[in-house]
């Protein structure tokens, strides 16, 4: 039954993602292209999401619990680091030159284009290299 | 390459978008972060981190089938860069997100809605760099 609800999560999260133009990176690299070919399209999705989200989010918490138990694992870190900025401004570095994210790519899979999977190797390549620099600037495994 | 203005789909998707991220935190407590779900696939400890993600990247993958069973159209995909810019870009937004501990979804979508101050940090972050990288790809470079 969890892994239905998780299935069905993963599906009502795909359609948002592909119905909104997030997988499609021509429209992706528009929106931050203002002073070429601008579509600010995808501001809508962020405000869309973000009503949802600030709302429901409040409304779920007032629960003791989620459905299938557990508890509510929300990220409680308040700390700005060198990883936090570096990392992000990474991010958006690799995101403008690809016009993939993650969360949008991993839908697009599901049209079966190659580029998609490219990308998602691609990703996951980066992940592991950076679980290598942890490992051995620190010797931790990260999560 | 020119896309076009589309702010009632942008802002239907970001709507489901967000009740995907609730539905996940109601039904889990989880976070939606689509790079963390992906790590925490790949790099699974244990049967149960791997499930519940594994279910739910196959709801996204799926999303893109029930959109072309319901209209007859897939989602667009197009991708006005090279294989080579994909590869990099990938392994940059893998290690950059993982990194910075979150993406679009995570840091976009889930963060800022419940005000977490280091999504307040990473999401003006990458937003702007990624800017910067389109502007100096499209704008300097002329590509």
């Amino acid at each position: 039954m969890k892994l239905i609800f998780a299935g069905l999560t993963g599906l009502v999260f795909g359609v948002g993602i592909a119905l909104s133009g997030m997988m499609n990176p021509a429209k992706v690299l528009n929106f931050f292209d203002i002073a070429g070919t601008w579509d600010p399209s995808l501001a809508f999705v962020m405000g869309g999401a973000l009503v949802v989200t600030g709302i429901g989010y409040r409304a779920v918490w007032r629960r003791a619990q989620p459905l299938f138990g557990g508890t509510f694992q929300v990220p409680n870190a308040t700390n700005i680091d060198p990883k936090l900025v570096g990392g992000s401004a990474l991010f958006g570095i690799g995101w403008g030159i690809a016009g993939f994210c993650p969360g949008a790519a991993i839908p697009a899979l599901g049209t079966g284009r190659w580029e998609v999977v490219l990308f998602i190797a691609a990703v996951v390549i980066g992940l592991a290299l950076r679980r290598l620099m942890t490992r051995i600037t620190t010797g931790a495994v990260p999560q | 390459m020119e896309t076009a203005f589309t702010p009632f789909a942008s802002l239907g998707g970001g709507l489901a978008i967000g009740l995907g991220a609730v539905m996940l935190m109601l039904g889990l407590g989880r976070i939606l972060g689509a790079t963390g779900i992906m790590s925490g696939l790949v790099f699974a400890q244990n049967r149960a981190e791997a499930s519940w993600r594994a279910a739910m990247i196959l709801g996204m993958i799926a999303a893109p089938g029930v959109i072309f069973l319901v209209s007859g159209t897939m989602p667009a995909v197009d991708v006005p860069v090279s294989p080579t810019m994909i590869v990099i870009g990938g392994i940059i937004v893998g290690f950059g997100a993982s990194l910075g501990s979150g993406c679009t979804s995570g840091h976009g979508v889930c963060g800022l809605s419940r005000f977490s101050i280091r999504s307040l940090v990473a999401v003006p972050t990458f937003m702007a760099t990624a800017g910067i990288t389109v502007f100096i790809i499209r704008h300097m470079f002329g590509a």
